[in-house]
């Protein structure tokens, strides 16, 4: 099993349904064995349709699809080496826990007597023994979700789709089981792709991220490179927060570029690859600093008076404007009891490293 | 503090508590059930006449037990209830799925003319139902249960319909998730249908099931105009016999019907909560 061989292959997939809504336009991205694999976007950005495409519940307008080496064009979701975890948890009403489990394996015939065993194993996995003969109405949230886990485990797929499966749960449970994903994917090894509308599951649980909008595909990369080097202004904006700043070229000399910002004025920028389009100049709100004075030319620093300020607990987002309406998010630490209460008010200078800007061209 | 007693919070259990809510819940059990109570009342009259009590007897249902026509007219109506529910409730399913899953051209119409047998009047239902079979050439002289077949016919076109809307109505509330759920751990198309979408119908082919049952037992004017004189059913029966005079054996027989009814309606609730 190495890492590196593809357990899913998607290839120009673009879909159009019935009344010319396009869902997906020309995606092709491949996921990895063993992988914990995000598709990242909005609602309605076509992420869904692609996680049911790759369950066989939709078929592709154009493109194709291989799982595990085998073209999945006619090959109908019965047969398919994948199992889903439902928004809805899908668990069948009129079974009890331990039947649902069973009722995958006993379809497909699987040995009678080999059947207890198994889903006994997979209820230990997904930590619900001892309510196998619980009927699903008297289960809360949290453990119907374990069942719809235990229900697509315990058939060994090659490959776990996981449709918003946290969506329903509230906040503090939601991180329990996001903890708990990653250490079942762990156990077991086995590929899971999930899909979220929620940046900051994806970016906790997943090994890669895929962001998906409006049915195509913008970005694919870990958690770190996606936050710290978004590739286009959707996708900086979408993880985490940014502060953009619009610019217009003026040249891209000797390794160095210099956008005139309006508000800002003229800035030089050391970039690696030479741009001659527009460009948005991004910080993340971390990236800042407030300082009582300029910082010195490693930092790139502008006077701003303290608007407004929203105490997070673990930071505060301090919201600043310059004179040209130019406004600034910072986000401070709390690093102690004291600075929690340290007052920014007034003007203050916004500074940031020249390293920590990213450029946008897209 | 004049008043206050006059005010005093009404709790949703102290209904007997005014005069008025008493009185309409009394009206209402009178005339719901004052009727029947008199019909039950009057079948272990001791008399030949239904007007005056005369004293306590079981011999109107000995007569009425022995009376060959009036067991036939009862097994021909069981017979026709249970073979036209079996297959109203398998039709009116296959309809309502269709009618829930899919699309296609003119299913408005289509979903019109199913529920039409439920709002044509029943007489000229019946009407209709005589001249088909008449002008098919429906043959008469069959032997029994065969004889019973046009009836039988009859009974399911208008029995099928309020399954097909009871179980469609049950349908609306399925989440599609839990199929796709089935399909996705293996099984194929005929194995979600039998096992994730038919118990979810269950309560719905049951209630629809139960309905199909009594509205066949008891109808009159659509099986008056399709039986023959080989063929009466009970309520047919029991008109003609009403026609002469109106003994306490025909109470009996109905007061055993009632009970027919009220203990399959029992099985039927007890099996609908069982799941």
């Amino acid at each position: 099993m190495s890492a590196s061989s593809p357990i899913i292959s998607i290839n120009m997939i673009s879909k159009t349904f019935p009344g010319g809504v396009q869902a997906l336009d020309k995606v092709s991205l491949e996921v990895s064995e063993g992988e914990f694999f995000a598709l990242l976007g909005p609602s309605g950005c076509g992420k869904t349709t692609l996680l049911r495409i790759l369950a066989g519940f939709e078929t592709p307008s154009e493109g194709e699809i291989f799982i595990d080496g085998a073209d999945m064009g006619h090959v109908p979701p019965n047969h398919r080496p994948v199992n889903m975890v439902f928004q809805s948890y899908a668990v069948f009403p009129h079974m009890t826990v331990a039947e649902n489990v069973a009722y995958g394996l006993k379809v497909t015939r699987t040995e009678r007597q080999q059947i207890p065993g198994m889903v006994e194993e997979a209820l230990e996995l997904v930590r619900l023994e001892g309510l196998g003969n619980r009927m699903p109405d008297r289960l809360s949230g949290g453990q119907r979700q374990r069942v719809a886990l235990a229900r697509a485990l315990v058939k060994k797929p090659r490959v776990l789709l996981l449709d918003e499966p946290l969506s329903a749960l509230d906040a503090k449970l939601r991180e329990t089981m996001q903890l708990e994903l990653v250490r079942l994917q762990n156990t077991v090894g086995i590929t899971f792709v999930i899909v979220t509308h929620d940046q900051n599951e994806a970016l906790s649980v997943a090994d890669r991220i895929a962001v998906i909008d409006q049915g195509r595909l913008l970005q694919v990369a870990g958690p770190a490179e996606l936050y710290e080097y978004p590739k286009s202004r959707f996708v900086a904006d979408f993880i985490g927060k940014m502060n953009l700043f619009e610019g217009t070229n003026v040249g891209c000399e000797n390794g160095v570029l210099s956008v005139l910002v309006n508000g800002l004025g003229r800035l030089e920028i050391p970039v690696t690859e030479a741009t001659h389009a527009d460009v948005g100049l991004a910080v993340r709100p971390e990236k800042m600093l407030l300082l009582d004075e300029h910082p010195g030319d490693a930092y790139l620093a502008f006077p701003a008076t303290v608007d407004k300020l929203s105490y997070q607990g673990s930071e505060t987002r301090v919201f600043l404007a310059n004179e040209k309406d130019v406004s600034f998010e910072v986000s401070v630490r709390n690093a102690s009891r004291d600075s929690a209460a340290d007052p920014f008010k007034g003007r203050m200078w916004v500074a940031w490293k020249h390293a920590d800007t990213l450029i946008l061209s897209d | 503090m004049i008043g206050a007693r006059k005010h005093r919070v009404m709790g949703p259990l102290d209904y007997g508590r005014r005069m008025w809510v008493r009185l309409s819940l009394w009206a209402t059990l009178i005339f719901l059930y004052a009727p029947i109570v008199i019909l039950v009342a009057f079948s272990f009259n001791d008399s030949r006449r239904n007007i005056v009590w005369r004293g306590f007897t079981f011999k109107y249902y000995e007569k009425a037990w022995n009376n060959d026509a009036l067991i036939e007219a009862f097994t021909n109506s069981l017979t026709i209830a249970l073979i036209s529910t079996v297959v109203s409730v398998i039709l009116g399913m296959m309809t309502a799925v269709l009618l829930w899953r899919f699309r296609f051209p003119g299913k408005a119409p289509f979903e019109g003319t199913v529920s039409l047998p439920i709002i044509v009047p029943e007489i000229c239902m019946g009407v209709a139902m005589m001249t088909f079979f008449a002008d098919i050439g429906w043959p008469r002289d069959l032997p029994w249960p065969l004889n019973l077949g046009a009836i039988t016919i009859a009974h399911i076109s208008f029995s099928f319909p309020f399954v097909a809307m009871v179980v469609r109505a049950r349908l609306t509330h399925f989440n599609p998730e839990l199929e796709e759920a089935a399909r996705d751990l293996g099984a194929s198309q005929w194995q979600s249908f039998r096992d994730v979408l038919v118990p979810y119908m269950r309560p719905g082919l049951l209630a629809g099931g139960l309905l199909a049952f009594t509205l066949s037992l008891d109808d009159f004017v659509i099986t008056f105009f399709t039986s023959g004189p080989e063929t009466v059913t009970f309520p047919v029966k029991v008109y003609s016999m009403i026609r002469f005079s109106v003994t306490p054996e025909v109470n009996a027989a109905s007061t055993a019907l009632i009970m027919i009814t009220i203990v399959l309606t029992a099985i039927a609730l007890r099996l609908q909560n069982r799941t």
